[in-house]
């Protein structure tokens, strides 16, 4: 067992997990940011293009979009970001990952604007601040803080899909327990350090979030 | 009340006018986006009638796409009523008054929550060719199923869970008071309420295992996107073979989401003691679990 992970560089594929998690994070955040933004705005058309984003990429398997992206869009259409297949397949994982994950960030986003209730704006147009006013005082607050909860397991689901990127050959965690298992043996030692990974790197962030959330929850 | 309600005034003249503007902007930017793609597509030619002819052919569904939902079908059907079986064992378990039990319980469900399904096939898969214990043309489908059921039955123990605690305290009072124990009144009056309101919540997680079960095609299972892919390389339509899928794979999903929609909200009209978890509770791995529900603090998305 330990000659096994002495062969192999253990840290550098976790380290390719947690770039892929930090940077399609972000980009899942940016993304689903505006979606969210369509999705809430008033205007009927800006609506219905956010409900389609998600209710397309919500429903579309991760491993469809992941092979179809490589498979598809780069070898077929010719849209690639780098001359080496590594970079590339990287460069993907992490616009799919961002994209896919932006529909749960949205939905996220959109639900702590749900659990606002009607009174809140009312009063606060009832006082008379201004609708800039309102929404940055104490409408934008509140949502933020209904919807920690969401965006944490969005984060934590986020991490663990990660793994799918192994599937177009990104040298993450899960690429590597691949080759180890074909090159050495499946055992369940090998499986356990790989499990205990992703614990190592899901949990703590649950349990966080959970705190946050109910530390930060608006009391009704 | 709908978000657009609580965060915005109705418009007024000068406000109507923005609408406007913005609804040109938005028309004209999914206009472009869409434009640019179907160009790239009709560059390269993906939009000739000859690669889209083969959806048209009864060969090509009968020997790929259907054989495809086919596997798709197999592998998240028996993942879910495996699941729907251990969740409740799970959820028992962690419900339970014995201290041992709960944590044991506990343990297995956080475990299996944490760890990515795709790690868990892949390790299953390598495992079950060792063992030789099934013909090795089983080896595949066991691994997807096994996965998904030790997580999505982690997943369903927490909704079994909550379920059981979103309901009424007098429920489970009741039950003592006329002298039933407490796992009496568990079995007989809490797990019953409880597994009603779970039902849309059940069928969201449908959903999830329908969407993972693609992750089979990593270790050679034959589900819908192997099959497709398959396709692809016999009509040299690559392109027009994924789209195919993805859209085929959204409207299954799309449609049990409606379904599990309706069935919540003829709970509601039913009025039973318990409200029903909201479908938008569990789902977010592959995240699927839709992010929403009060409920889904605890419950993680996949």
């Amino acid at each position: 067992m330990g000659d096994i992970l002495a062969k192999y560089d253990l840290l550098a594929a976790f380290w390719v997990t947690i770039e892929l998690s930090v940077l399609s994070a972000l980009g899942a955040l940016i993304v689903g940011t505006l979606v969210a933004i369509c999705r809430v705005s008033p205007v009927p058309v800006l609506q219905f293009i956010g409900t389609s984003y998600v209710n397309i990429l919500r429903n579309t398997p991760l491993t469809v979009l992941m092979v179809a992206s490589i498979l598809g869009v780069s070898f077929i259409l010719g849209l690639s970001w780098s001359d080496d297949a590594k970079t590339n397949a990287f460069i993907w994982a992490v616009i799919v990952l961002s994209l896919y994950h932006a529909a749960f960030v949205c939905e996220a986003l959109r639900s702590g604007v749900n659990t606002i209730p009607a009174g809140q704006a009312e009063a606060a147009r009832s006082i008379g601040l201004t609708f800039r006013q309102s929404l940055t005082e104490v409408l934008l607050p509140q949502a933020f803080r209904g919807s920690i909860a969401p965006l944490g397991s969005t984060l934590i689901a986020l991490i663990k899909n990660t793994t799918v990127a192994a599937v177009i050959g990104v040298s993450d965690a899960a690429g590597l327990m691949a080759i180890i298992v074909e090159n050495e043996t499946g055992s369940l030692p090998v499986f356990a350090v790989f499990a205990i990974g992703f614990v190592i790197l899901t949990l703590p962030l649950g349990i966080w979030f959970t705190h946050l959330s109910q530390r930060l929850a608006v009391k009704r | 009340m709908s978000a657009q309600a609580v965060l915005f005034d109705a418009p007024g003249p000068k406000a109507r006018q923005r609408h406007l503007i913005l609804t040109i902007v938005g028309v004209v930017i999914v206009a472009g986006v869409l434009a640019a793609v179907l160009y790239q597509l009709g560059t390269k030619g993906q939009l000739d009638a000859a690669k889209w002819m083969p959806f048209l052919t009864a060969s090509a569904w009968r020997n790929y796409l259907l054989q495809g939902l086919l596997g798709t079908a197999i592998a998240a059907v028996l993942s879910v009523i495996l699941a729907g079986l251990l969740g409740l064992l799970l959820g028992i378990g962690r419900l339970a008054s014995t201290r041992w039990i709960r944590v044991v319980s506990g343990v297995v469900v956080e475990f299996f929550r944490a760890v990515p399904v795709l790690i868990m096939m892949i390790f299953l898969f390598n495992a079950l060719q060792l063992l030789r214990w099934f013909r090795n043309d089983v080896n595949p489908l066991m691994a997807v199923v096994v996965a998904l059921t030790l997580y999505n039955g982690s997943v369903i123990a927490e909704l079994v869970r909550s379920g059981v605690h979103s309901l009424p305290k007098g429920q489970a009072e009741a039950g003592l008071s006329i002298g039933l124990t407490p796992s009496q009144t568990l079995r007989s009056i809490q797990l019953p309420q409880a597994l009603v309101a779970m039902l849309p919540a059940l069928i969201g997680q449908l959903v999830v295992v329908v969407k993972d079960s693609a992750l089979g095609y990593q270790i050679t299972y034959s589900e819908l996107l192997t099959w497709s892919k398959t396709l692809g390389s016999a009509y040299a339509n690559t392109v027009p073979a994924y789209i195919v899928a993805a859209a085929l794979f959204i409207l299954i999903n799309w449609s049990l989401t409606r379904f599990a929609r309706w069935v919540e909200q003829r709970l509601r009209k039913r009025s039973v003691t318990a409200a029903p978890l909201t479908t938008a509770a569990p789902n977010i791995i592959q995240g699927s679990a839709e992010p929403g529900g009060p409920t889904d603090t605890l419950i993680d998305q996949r």
